[in-house]
């Protein structure tokens, strides 16, 4: 094989390996596209000096004796549609801490992945790892940071009615080994009690 | 002619049958509402083996409003401001938004609304003021609370001489009478929920109620001595009662003694026992440590030492088969474990499991059984419509019953009740109970159990002193203890089943 041969080869095989890395990376960047800017919409700084234009939420904390859920209510920013507005309530519900005399039910330093809505009016709220990682478990502590969850996004948006909770974009068994996570959840208001009447 | 009169007297005789389905046979005995004024009897009708009350009694008796909901096509009953809707479509109710299962679906005949006398333990306790609970075996409606001992009869040996003992749970004063062949047992309570040997035995020829609602009728087969004992258990009273053959001297009265309960000898004939087989799951293992708690307690160790130490106790005892889900430190999923009891065919499901609360002073065990979602009421009820008849070997057929498997708990729910309910009876006797003593929950291992199952928290060990408790052997026995006495109770139960 002369020189100008094996120079060739070793260009063509370099040229493969680009292309192929070029077309990989751009496939993903065009499937993940779509979501980026969903993102960067959502969560947009707003311009200096505009308004932010916020609603008033109802967010589920535990009572003071950790037993019960209780409502509360929150400013929250406004979103334009029910997957954007849903996806604020959520982000309030992991992020915005408890108030005194009532108790967080959220794992600090949760996030949310996603919040999409099917057809069908079920919401999905898909949350990162660290709500399971920093769960503290049991029964009765996981029913409260499940349901704070699925009140929230109900309570607030009636056109939902139930919730299935998603971890690092997957179904899951349950968060701490007890509350069943593989179909979506109903609203519960056994668990609820009002401040006022305890 | 004819033609027109078979025209006539075709609907007449289905209206009229329609008239006697609606209105129903009255049960052989009263439902009676037990509360501190005293005894009610609460109207009620029998119709396809389901009993069912009137809406309209109910708020006479319970002072509850009734509104016809046209709009949702059902009757919703309002108790200050909280409200329940009955469907007629569907056998369950929805209370505050959260439906419970229910026998069977709400009744409309003529202008009263009828529903399954469940409903008022299930769904009108859950929005009233004061606890409502249904002994249906004993045809009681517990209003409040009321000291209604369980008393159960057993005939522990033949004989002669012949035992008999009434275990009393949680005790209750009784005191005993005999004239003739009839001992009069009476218990000092506001009513009782007795369970009694179908048939008499030895020198015994029947227990039954006595004409008053808290005494117990000891029909003997001839006039002789009866010796009576009361002893104290771990968990209520018993009285044993000797009866020596006729003619041999009496005996003077036991003393009041053993320090350990008599334990029931086992029965040496009879049908093949009601419960086998017990299957204890300890929670968590492995990896999956569970909750954490002070002095480095672990949820795994706590519930796999729990379930050894219950596994021998009520193998020697109670010679029922207990298999553990994991006998070593291990991680299980929920799906193995609902299919090492499903494929052992097991008559029984309890995991043991240890909670943790946002703040520290939470603390008590709880017991959970499973709530029925729109999803798992479908699965029930197409499991009861569904049955497919396979040949037999030998000839014949048989009928298997069809459920999704990873739903196989729905059919099941009533008794789990049961269970969840005996479970927090013996806890109450023993350890401190949590907020909420019993709960239904979409609790992931108990979904696929295909046998009536619950959960227990035995404790909270993010509470300091009890992670301290639960890590000790006096506590883990206690636990052990529980479990025992409940499944006895169980097994009770179930025997007691038709």
């Amino acid at each position: 094989m002369s020189r100008r041969a094996v120079v060739m080869a070793v260009a063509a095989a370099v040229i493969i390996v680009l292309a192929a890395w070029a077309l990989t990376r751009g496939l993903e960047r065009l499937m993940t596209a779509p979501e980026r800017e969903a993102e960067r919409t959502e969560s947009a700084p707003v311009e200096p000096g505009a308004p932010v234009r916020h609603i008033t939420a109802t967010l589920f904390y535990g009572s003071d004796d950790g037993q019960w859920l209780v409502p509360a209510q929150r400013e929250v920013p406004f979103g334009d549609t029910p997957v954007a507005q849903g996806r604020h309530i959520v982000q309030a519900q992991l992020e915005q801490p408890a108030t005194t005399p009532l108790v967080g039910l959220v794992p600090p330093g949760s996030t949310l992945r996603n919040f999409y809505v099917t057809e069908q009016g079920d919401a999905f709220v898909d949350l990162g790892p660290e709500i399971v990682a920093e769960h503290p478990g049991g029964s009765a502590a996981e029913l409260l940071t499940v349901y704070a969850i699925v009140n929230a996004v109900t309570a607030n948006l009636p056109a939902i009615t139930r919730v299935q909770i998603l971890v690092d974009g997957k179904e899951v068994d349950s968060l701490a080994g007890h509350v069943d996570l593989r179909r979506p959840l109903q609203r519960n208001d056994a668990l609820v009690r009002h401040t006022g009447t305890q | 002619m004819p033609t027109l009169r078979l025209s006539l007297a075709l609907p007449a005789a289905l209206l009229a049958g329609v008239l006697i389905h609606a209105q129903g046979t009255p049960p052989a005995a009263p439902l009676v509402l037990l509360t501190r004024e005293g005894r009610r009897p609460i109207p009620t009708i029998l119709q396809s083996g389901q009993e069912l009350v009137a809406l309209d009694d109910v708020a006479t008796l319970f002072h509850v409003t009734i509104r016809e909901d046209a709009l949702a096509g059902g009757v919703t009953v309002g108790y200050r401001g909280r409200t329940v809707l009955a469907s007629p479509d569907q056998p369950m109710a929805s209370v505050n938004g959260r439906l419970v299962s229910l026998p069977a679906p709400a009744v409309r005949a003529g202008n009263r609304w009828l529903v399954p006398v469940e409903f008022l333990s299930r769904a009108l306790a859950q929005i009233y003021d004061a606890p409502i609970e249904l002994r249906k075996a004993s045809r009681l409606v517990i209003l409040g609370a009321l000291r209604v001992p369980r008393v159960t009869v057993r005939i522990e040996a033949f004989g002669p001489p012949t035992r008999v003992a009434i275990d009393i749970t949680p005790a209750a004063p009784g005191s005993t009478t005999h004239e003739e062949s009839r001992v009069l047992i009476r218990i000092d309570a506001d009513a009782i929920d007795a369970t009694l040997p179908a048939s008499g035995g030895g020198l015994v020829e029947q227990v039954r109620l006595g004409e008053q609602p808290t005494t117990l009728v000891l029909q003997l087969k001839g006039a002789g001595v009866v010796n009576v004992a009361t002893t104290s258990t771990p968990t209520g009273a018993r009285i044993t009662l000797d009866i020596p053959a006729a003619g041999s001297q009496a005996t003077p009265t036991l003393p009041a003694v053993p320090a350990t309960p008599a334990e029931p000898l086992p029965q040496l004939t009879g049908p093949p026992a009601a419960l086998q087989t017990l299957v204890l799951d300890p929670g968590h293992g492995g990896d999956d440590v569970g909750t954490r708690g002070a002095a480095g307690v672990l949820e795994k160790n706590v519930t796999l030492d729990v379930a050894r130490r219950a596994k021998a106790l009520i193998e020697a005892r109670l010679g029922i088969r207990v298999i553990l889900t994991r006998e070593d430190d291990r991680r299980l999923g929920a799906d193995e474990r609902a299919a090492a009891a499903n494929n052992s065919k097991a008559d029984l499901f309890v995991s043991l499991h240890a909670n943790a609360a946002f703040i520290p002073s939470v603390a008590g065990a709880e017991v959970f059984y499973v709530s029925l979602d729109a999803d798992m009421e479908a699965a029930r009820l197409a499991a009861e419509s569904q049955s497919v008849a396979l040949p037999a070997l030998g000839g014949g057929t048989r009928s298997i019953d069809v459920i999704r498997w990873d739903m196989a708990q729905a059919r099941h729910v009533e008794s789990s009740a049961v269970l969840a309910q005996l479970l927090e009876e013996q806890l109450r006797q023993r350890v401190p109970l949590g907020p909420r003593p019993t709960q239904q929950a979409p609790q992931r291992v108990l979904v696929g159990v295909n046998m009536p199952a619950a959960l227990v928290e035995m404790a909270y060990l993010t509470n300091q002193s009890q992670a301290k408790q639960a890590g000790s052997p006096e506590f883990q026995t206690d636990i052990a203890q529980v479990l025992y006495e409940t499944v006895l109770r169980f097994r009770s139960y179930l025997e007691a089943q038709p």
